[in-house]
């Protein structure tokens, strides 16, 4: 598995090299270049266009300019902001890109756990009233245009019911006093939802290598699963920065449910799709005619196999959640990596726009490659053979 | 040359030909309309066709262009309204505050007198069935308009990917070893692009219409997404023995790719074809959403046009703004999904209902 996870990582790298490559020659295909605004004021004379020029790098070949716009990338040299003049674009990124994971994470879990105990339920009760209601739910989630989905949500959580706030990151009101920045307890939120996932991984891992026995199993994992959750409610408690961090939490609420809905009901069309081929499978025959348990079946016979399609459609789905989350943020104007590249983009801030595409790029490998992970895991032909 | 089919028929070919495809598509037709699904599905896209090819006729027969061009138009309703001091104003619907009096033209205005104002976005009436938008334009002509454009972009986006992804996947399928290992990695590559970003950067340094968008659309698709999957079903049809009997009867490769392969992966393609369209329609409508695509018309502008204007959380209260673009492009993208699935029953026979 070392060697498999190997080959993917220099992939990865050059793959990303291509994006970069793209996004250059983006840049430099466009009529009447990037430096054209500086270089071709007729009010500058010629010494000092020539000075402009050998700033910019202009009178180098094409090649070297790319060369050079590679290394500054890949040493997060992304230039100074043209609108938010000082910051320089990695700086005005590395806050974004936090809150942007974290839109991207929750959503994504949320809806793949959800959305797979449903679609696994609903196959096995083909037929029924809740599958009819399910389908119809989730078809109509499948298809509807999102960014007026997220409107119409905004409007009713937000507007009418007042439930919710209307966007944005924190209410300003309270952190007047705050000893924190906004960022650091959002990072610190960041951090703990990290080390509980990461805590779950380690439970699934080490229950599945150390307890054969299934029953036990199934106890140890329940026990470890509740000390995390204690622990983590624990922590939250007292830290001085809950309050803060509840502030913030309330405003992630209605993003981060409109997003997962949409995704959560492509999840179930899927898994319902995938468990019905499942389920007409010989050896879920065989099972019954053994006298296995039905829940059995449904869950260690048929669920199982049910989700390599499901893990399989995580690679698809990486683009959909991206595209998903900046319409999202702009929406519920979450100050995110989305809504930075569509600020930029609007008002020609061009160092802002290319680095953050180029980080939504780095982030959607980065998905790529835990994918490729988890599918080794969940694949024992990859598993083993590597 | 001797023809084969002259020779076994006393019909011309294409009589053939035609009675051929007629047969099957009666037989098709028949397991797809046991779909009732998909049967909703080509209403709802019929219903979308007969509003795009009204559009013109009403244009220019009944509606005067001044009105009702889904751009240029103006016609904002005329409501007079009784002018009263300001802050004390207890029917908005009939009167009218000094400064408000003054924003609208009457520069001197009197208490009691009565102003003619011009209201957009107006609500549903007899000559605008569903009402105006803010700039006090048809918003049932900007809809009829904009299913132009999403017909247009579903077509350019729907053909020129199908044309690609078949043409590689056969290929692909067809010479093995790397030509498809370059095509199949190529494919990878642009399945990883995050594509709705990159077509906001594009949108916002390129001036992009919808032929542009549309082949963009249908280039990226089909050398992306759309190609691995046509190669699978080459692959299948590649192993076929009339392949080889071709081969024996003197084919070319390029003879055996064209006339052997592509017409068995053709009903999948076609199959590809409409959840291409509800993809193109999806990603215009979201970048015009967003104003990014210099086209004059279409359902994400209306949207746009609704939540720049500020009518954002006006929900139920403005429904004529926000509910007939929305639904509209839901609803076609439905309509597509929809006979989607259904000719996948049709192509897939093991999706059949028993």
């Amino acid at each position: 598995m070392a060697r498999y996870l190997t080959i993917r990582l220099l992939q990865m790298f050059v793959l990303f090299l291509v994006f970069l490559t793209i996004l250059f020659f983006l840049i430099n295909a466009q009529p009447g270049d990037i430096s054209a605004q500086f270089v071709g004021n007729p009010d500058i004379p010629p010494e000092a266009k020539q000075i402009l020029r050998e700033r910019l790098g202009l009178d180098r070949p094409l090649f070297a300019q790319y060369l050079f716009y590679i290394k500054n990338v890949l040493t997060l040299n992304l230039g100074v902001s043209f609108d938010h003049y000082p910051r320089t674009v990695a700086d005005i990124l590395l806050t974004a890109l936090p809150r942007t994971l974290y839109l991207f994470l929750s959503a994504t879990i949320l809806s793949y756990i959800v959305g797979f105990q449903t679609g696994k339920m609903v196959a096995w009760r083909r037929g029924s009233l809740a599958e009819k209601g399910t389908m119809v739910t989730s078809i109509i989630l499948y298809t509807v245009f999102y960014p007026w989905f997220a409107i119409l949500m905004l409007w009713f959580f937000g507007s009418q019911l007042n439930w919710f706030p209307l966007g944005k990151f924190l209410t300003p009101a309270q952190w007047f006093d705050a000893p924190y920045t906004a960022n650091m307890v959002f990072n610190t939120m960041l951090l703990t939802m990290f080390i509980a996932l990461a805590g779950v991984g380690l439970v699934i891992w080490g229950t599945n290598r150390f307890i054969a026995e299934p029953v036990q199993r199934t106890r140890a994992r329940r026990m470890l699963f509740a000390l995390i959750a204690v622990s983590m409610l624990a922590f939250w408690l007292i830290s001085p920065m809950s309050r803060f961090a509840a502030d913030i939490a309330y405003h992630t609420v209605l993003p981060v449910t409109t997003l997962t809905l949409v995704f959560y009901a492509a999840i179930t069309l899927l898994t319902r799709s995938s468990m019905l081929e499942t389920l007409r499978e010989d050896y879920i025959f065989t099972a019954r005619a053994k006298g296995v348990p039905e829940k059995v079946i449904r869950d260690r016979h048929a669920a199982r196999n049910a989700m390599l399609p499901v893990t399989t459609s995580f690679v698809l789905a990486i683009a959909f959640v991206i595209g998903g989350g900046i319409v999202t943020e702009s929406i519920f104007s979450w100050p995110g990596l989305g809504l930075t590249l569509l600020n930029a983009v609007r008002v020609e801030d061009l160092p802002v726009a290319m680095g953050a595409l180029a980080f939504i790029g780095l982030l959607a490998l980065f998905a790529h490659l835990v994918a490729d992970i988890l599918y080794a895991f969940l694949d024992p032909r990859i598993r083993v053979q590597g | 040359m001797l023809d084969p089919d002259v020779l076994l028929a006393d019909e011309a070919r294409w009589r053939i030909r035609l009675r051929l495809w007629s047969r099957s598509f009666r037989k098709n037709w028949e397991i797809f309309s046991r779909n009732k699904l998909g049967v909703t599905g080509v209403v709802l896209v019929a219903f979308f066709g007969f509003l795009a090819i009204l559009h013109p006729i009403l244009l220019a027969t009944v509606w005067d262009p001044d009105i009702y061009d889904p751009v240029r138009g103006n016609d904002p309703v005329i409501i007079e309204k009784i002018i009263v001091p300001d802050g004390e104003v207890t029917d908005p619907v009939t009167q009218i505050s000094f400064t408000e009096a003054m924003i609208y033209g009457t520069l001197f205005p009197k208490e009691g007198e009565v102003v003619a104002v011009g209201q957009a976005p107006a609500p549903p009436n007899g000559a605008h069935l569903l009402g105006t938008d803010p700039f006090a334009r048809d918003i049932l002509s900007q809809l009829m308009k904009s299913a132009q454009a999403a017909f247009t972009l579903g077509v350019i986006a729907a053909i020129s990917a199908v044309a690609i992804a078949t043409t590689v996947g056969s290929v692909a399928a067809f010479y093995g070893g790397w030509v498809d290992s370059w095509l199949m990695r190529q494919a990878d590559l642009i399945l990883l692009l995050p594509l709705l970003p990159l077509l906001i950067v594009i949108g916002s340094l390129y001036t992009v219409g919808l032929w542009q968008l549309g082949l963009l659309i249908g280039i990226l698709s089909g050398l992306g997404a759309t190609a691995i999957i046509l190669k699978s079903q080459a692959l299948a049809v590649k192993v076929k023995p009339f392949n080889d009997a071709a081969r024996v009867a003197g084919g070319s490769n390029w003879h055996i790719i064209t006339r052997h392969i592509m017409p068995n992966v053709l009903p999948l393609s076609f199959l590809y074809m409409m959840f291409e369209v509800v993809g193109a329609i999806f990603l215009e409508a979201t970048l015009s959403f967003f104003g990014l695509l210099s086209i004059p018309m279409s359902w994400g502008i209306m949207i746009n046009t609704a939540h720049t204007q500020g009518y954002t959380l006006f929900g139920l209260a403005a429904w004529w703004l926000l509910f007939p673009a929305g639904l509209s492009v839901t609803l076609f993208g439905a309509g597509f999904f929809l006979i989607g699935r259904a000719m996948d029953e049709v192509v897939n026979p093991r999706l059949r209902t028993r």
